[in-house]
């Protein structure tokens, strides 16, 4: 009976917590009693803390027998990317420059779950600061795949889609600046959205990339993520760049009938690279809006093959001043081998970081230096606003593009070790993030290993309501985000 | 050979705000170490900037006070370095679109005379940006602390042209533009505070040559005297060392404003690749006209403009315009009595507030807003005396009065008994006979032809009336028995 509460959905606990059949504290102890049967395992948790998150569901349950619930997120047990603000606890970045950091305030999203009567359950591992594709890069070891525990879970937020996966929690955070939601939730055979750029305050998320990175969840549902985007959207005075909009009820909006959708399949993301069996899982589902009454539109991004080198521009160029902060002087790793400033600048940055961290500082160093800003970071400006015309231009014509999202499943860990073949594991989710635009990968079938496939909806910018209503359409009729692995 | 000047300044003013360039938490000075930060400030993983719209206000303001083309677009670009002070390791600057481009600050040179008015140039600005200041290193015995109280603070970056030629317009300079910014209310430029901290760029060159000459920068000037002093002495090594035919090394100079010493702190070769580029956590914000002119509203008269004014308006002489324009209360003080009293007695009030105001300011050591003499008093004043109510040195000791009671002039007059009584005719008769009687010389130039004779008695009559006798009365009474005898 544990086990079947740890994979029911949100819209299902809240209905149940409501009713009185569960409450939020026999939910939680569900939880905690899977996730040290599974973690030792799957390795998806950096920190969890029990007695927290039973004081958080006794709190939940308090509210509801006083008539006071919250909402559907009240009692409902939320994990976070550790690169996610929670006060008075650990936020690592999977760093060993964070090891010992304990966060004195809460992210913006943080605030929102716990106003929502979210309980907050564990920091999620994830590839030091959300640089990578695998979760290997965690500085306090890598997360397996709950499908398979010789293959990587993805990333860079591998901890969040393998502790949903493994039904250690009910949903989660992550954050996402190349792919690091959609990417782990294709491998690992759940939902993950990334919101539009501006949609959810960053405010409180470790920077990787400023201009790129977003707050988004992951869930079972296309209805649980449109729930828990719901409670953490929308304007915030604390982020600059976040974005006045109106926020629609998400789940009425997602659970509405279906619509003769136009569908954009862009013939660049189908090419060289793709396993054939994710192709064919990806064309059974455009098979399948076709069956449902949508036109299926052939459409070009002709600007898709920089949209690595631009990614990689771009990115590190920001992160290699984002991370600038961690020196060692105010908190965080601070080398005891130091005898003056620069040595210790020096010696805390080289034990504290980890060899990818690295190598984005000094690539990202490197095009800012004057004499290449123009030749790299600024060209490279040019060419991303090209390709958000590209995506611009094709919303013409359609409502969402569809893709792979991955161009291969979850592959064995210690595979990439070349980390070009690392960034290829992108090449599908950048272009969402270099456009500011709402992306996400829902389940679509299964390799003949048994490795979770995933599709990737493209949406048009803030119109989160349209695409998440594309996305429930197609999980209405599929029954793939049922099937749960066997953890062994 | 004879050499001639360049100089350059950057100069640093912290904007008065409430809050932070970039955080809500308060800015201020003076307070306990780090108790003015949060986690913006200290830069916590995961913080983001805010921008503090009153401080982007105060330097449109600023640039519009000094003529400059304000940018339609406030954009932000990070500045990047290592320093402890600094808890992002990068600065929050404005690097290729500042938001003031030009302007000019008019400077008055020294003038022949205190109390003649020297020559006006007018010194191009290149241009004013935005920016945060960093915290503070307290070096102790084997160890350095840091201070974040000022990290975050709005300050802004006015570079002047190269046009300065000697330490003394570089001293104009300086008085010029801290009046104009604490009068605009932008900044206290409280030197001591670092509110207004001052670079120097200067260079020489043999009189008549075009082209520069090696510049070298000079640091810490922390008093508009020191950055007087340290300019000068930075000339002069200059000169001697190319008259020695040594030549001069780009390099930075920390100025020691006790010593009068400079000595080199770093030279070029360790000039620093910043890496700008623009800051994504910040949207550019656009300025349109409706805010340039609701600011623009805000702005008060310039100091030259006033003295300019005051000279045609009222006739007023350099040595009252030269202290009432410096000082943006007084001025205004000046100008409420003004209204009160009538244009026409406008150097009569200006004496009493140069004069007398300003005395009693300095012993009661008080600033202006603080006093209980209200303009209205003062422009009575004038009028007491000009109507022969009360005379000069009584009004001076009602004035007196008046800043310590804030009482109005008549009724200290009367309560003191200063007002001039009309005397008995018989009685100041007999005064004046006695003033001419005892001064037969005074009788005798009279007699003559020296009309100016006649003051040699006033004084005796005076003082025998104790200084209550109305002085036209008493001419008039002089007058007649000097033609009768």
């Amino acid at each position: 009976m544990a086990d079947a509460v740890c994979f029911q959905t949100i819209a299902v606990l809240a209905d149940r917590l409501k009713a009185g059949e569960l409450s939020a504290v026999e939910l939680m102890q569900a939880v905690i009693a899977r996730t040290r049967a599974v973690d030792p395992m799957v390795k998806a948790f950096n920190t969890c803390d029990e007695a927290d998150a039973l004081a958080q569901a006794r709190a939940s349950d308090a509210r509801r027998a006083a008539g006071q619930a919250r909402g559907l997120l009240d009692g409902i047990p939320v994990g976070l990317k550790d690169v996610i603000a929670v006060r008075d606890q650990p936020l690592t970045a999977s760093s060993r420059m964070l090891a010992d950091f304990i966060s004195p305030y809460d992210a913006t999203v943080t605030q929102r779950l716990k106003a929502a009567g979210a309980v907050l359950w564990g920091r999620l591992n994830l590839d030091e600061f959300a640089m990578g594709s695998s979760t290997e890069n965690s500085a306090f070891g890598p997360t397996r795949n709950p499908w398979d525990l010789t293959r990587v879970p993805g990333g860079s937020s591998g901890g969040s889609a393998a502790a949903l996966a493994a039904g250690a929690v009910t949903a989660t955070l992550g954050s996402d600046t190349g792919g690091s939601i959609r990417q782990p939730a294709a491998l690992c055979g759940v939902v993950g959205l990334k919101p539009s750029y501006g949609l959810v305050s960053r405010y409180g998320l470790v920077a990787y990339a400023s201009s790129l990175d977003q707050i988004g969840p992951f869930a079972r549902t296309v209805e649980d993520a449109a729930i828990l985007l719901g409670a953490i959207a929308g304007h915030d005075p604390l982020d600059s760049t976040s974005f006045r909009t109106d926020i629609p009820d998400y789940r009425a909006v997602a659970g509405a009938a279906p619509r003769p959708w136009r569908i954009g399949i862009p013939k660049e993301y189908f090419g060289e690279g793709l396993d054939s069996e994710v192709a064919e899982a990806v064309q059974r589902a455009i098979a399948f809006y076709q069956s449902v009454g949508c036109e299926i539109h052939e459409v070009s991004l002709p600007h898709t093959s920089y949209c690595l080198d631009t990614y990689y521009i771009i990115a590190t160029a920001e992160a290699s001043s984002n991370l600038a902060r961690y020196d060692g002087i105010r908190y965080g790793h601070r080398s005891r081998q130091a005898d003056d400033i620069v040595g210790l600048y020096e010696k805390s940055r080289a034990e504290g970081f980890g060899a990818e961290v690295k190598r984005r500082i000094i690539l990202g160093t490197y095009v800012l230096s004057s004499g290449y800003y123009d030749a790299y970071y600024l060209r490279a400006q040019k060419v991303r606003t090209l390709i958000r015309q590209d995506f611009l231009q094709a919303y013409g014509q359609v409502d969402a593009l569809l893709t792979p999202t991955s161009p291969v499943p979850a592959f064995k860990l210690g595979e990439k070790s070349d980390p070009l073949a690392m960034y290829l594991c992108d090449i599908y989710t950048i272009g969402a993030n270099l456009a500011g635009l709402p992306a996400i990968s829902v389940p679509c079938g299964f390799t003949r290993a048994g490795l979770p496939v995933g599709l990737q909806l493209i949406g048009r910018p803030f119109q989160e309501a349209d695409l998440l209503a594309i996305a429930r359409s197609y999980e209405q009729a599929h029954d793939w985000h049922r099937r749960y692995p066997t953890i062994r | 050979m004879n050499y001639e000047a360049v100089i350059g300044l950057e100069v640093h003013v912290q904007i008065k705000t409430r809050s932070k360039m970039f955080s809500r938490v308060a800015a201020g000075y003076g307070h306990e170490p780090n108790t003015l930060t949060d986690p913006v400030v200290l830069a916590l993983p995961g913080v983001l900037p805010v921008m503090n719209r009153a401080a982007l206000d105060a330097a449109i303001k600023a640039g519009l006070m000094l003529g400059c083309e304000i940018a339609p677009v406030c954009k932000w670009d990070r500045k990047q370095y290592f320093y402890p002070d600094s808890p992002k390791n990068y600065q929050i600057s404005q690097y290729d679109q500042p938001i003031c481009l030009g302007g000019a600050v008019e400077i008055e040179l020294p003038g022949p005379a205190r109390n003649v008015m020297g020559e006006h140039r007018t010194i191009p600005l290149t241009r004013i940006h935005l920016e945060e200041d960093v915290g503070k290193l307290n070096h102790g015995a084997g160890e350095s602390l840091i201070d974040f109280n000022r990290a975050g603070t709005p300050l802004m970056e006015i570079v002047s042209e190269p046009a300065l030629r000697s330490a003394e317009e570089a001293f104009a300079y300086l008085t010029s533009l801290r009046a104009l910014m604490v009068q605009g209310g932008i900044s206290d430029c409280d030197m001591e505070k670092g509110q207004l901290r001052c670079d120097a760029n200067i260079s020489i060159r043999p009189v008549g040559e075009r082209k520069l000459g090696t510049k070298v920068e000079l640091k810490n000037l922390n008093s508009i005297a020191f950055v007087r002093d340290g300019i000068g002495h930075e000339i002069r090594r200059q000169i001697a060392v190319l008259e020695r035919g040594g030549t001069i090394v780009q390099e930075t100079r920390d100025y020691d404003g006790q010593t009068g010493a400079s000595q080199s702190l770093r030279s070029k070769e360790m000039a620093h690749d910043y890496r700008y580029f623009p800051d994504p956590d910040l949207m550019p914000v656009k300025v349109d006209e409706a805010w340039k002119a609701r600011l623009k509203a805000e702005c008060p008269e310039l100091p030259f403009d006033r003295q300019r004014r005051y000279q045609t308006q009222y006739q007023l002489p350099y040595t009252l315009t030269s202290v009432l324009i410096w000082d943006r209360p007084l001025a205004e003080f000046f100008e409420a009595a003004v209204a009160a009293a009538g244009p026409h007695k406008a150097q009569a009030v200006g004496n009493w507030i140069i004069n007398d105001l300003l005395r009693e300011l300095g012993q009661a050591r008080i600033a202006l807003a603080e006093v209980k003499v209200k303009p209205g008093a003062v422009a009575a004043l004038v009028e007491l005396v000009e109507n022969g109510v009360v005379l000069t040195n009584a009004a001076k000791e009602i004035f007196v009065e008046m800043f310590a009671t804030g009482d109005a002039p008549a009724a200290i007059a009367e309560r003191r008994g200063l007002k001039v009584v009309p005397t008995d005719t018989d009685e100041l008769e007999q005064w004046c006979r006695d003033a001419i009687a005892g001064n037969a010389k005074a009788l005798a130039e009279f007699k003559a032809g020296k009309d100016s004779a006649i003051n040699a008695f006033k004084g005796p009559v005076m003082k025998s009336a104790k200084g209550r006798a109305d002085p036209k009365q008493v001419d008039a009474t002089l007058r007649r028995l000097l033609a009768d005898s």
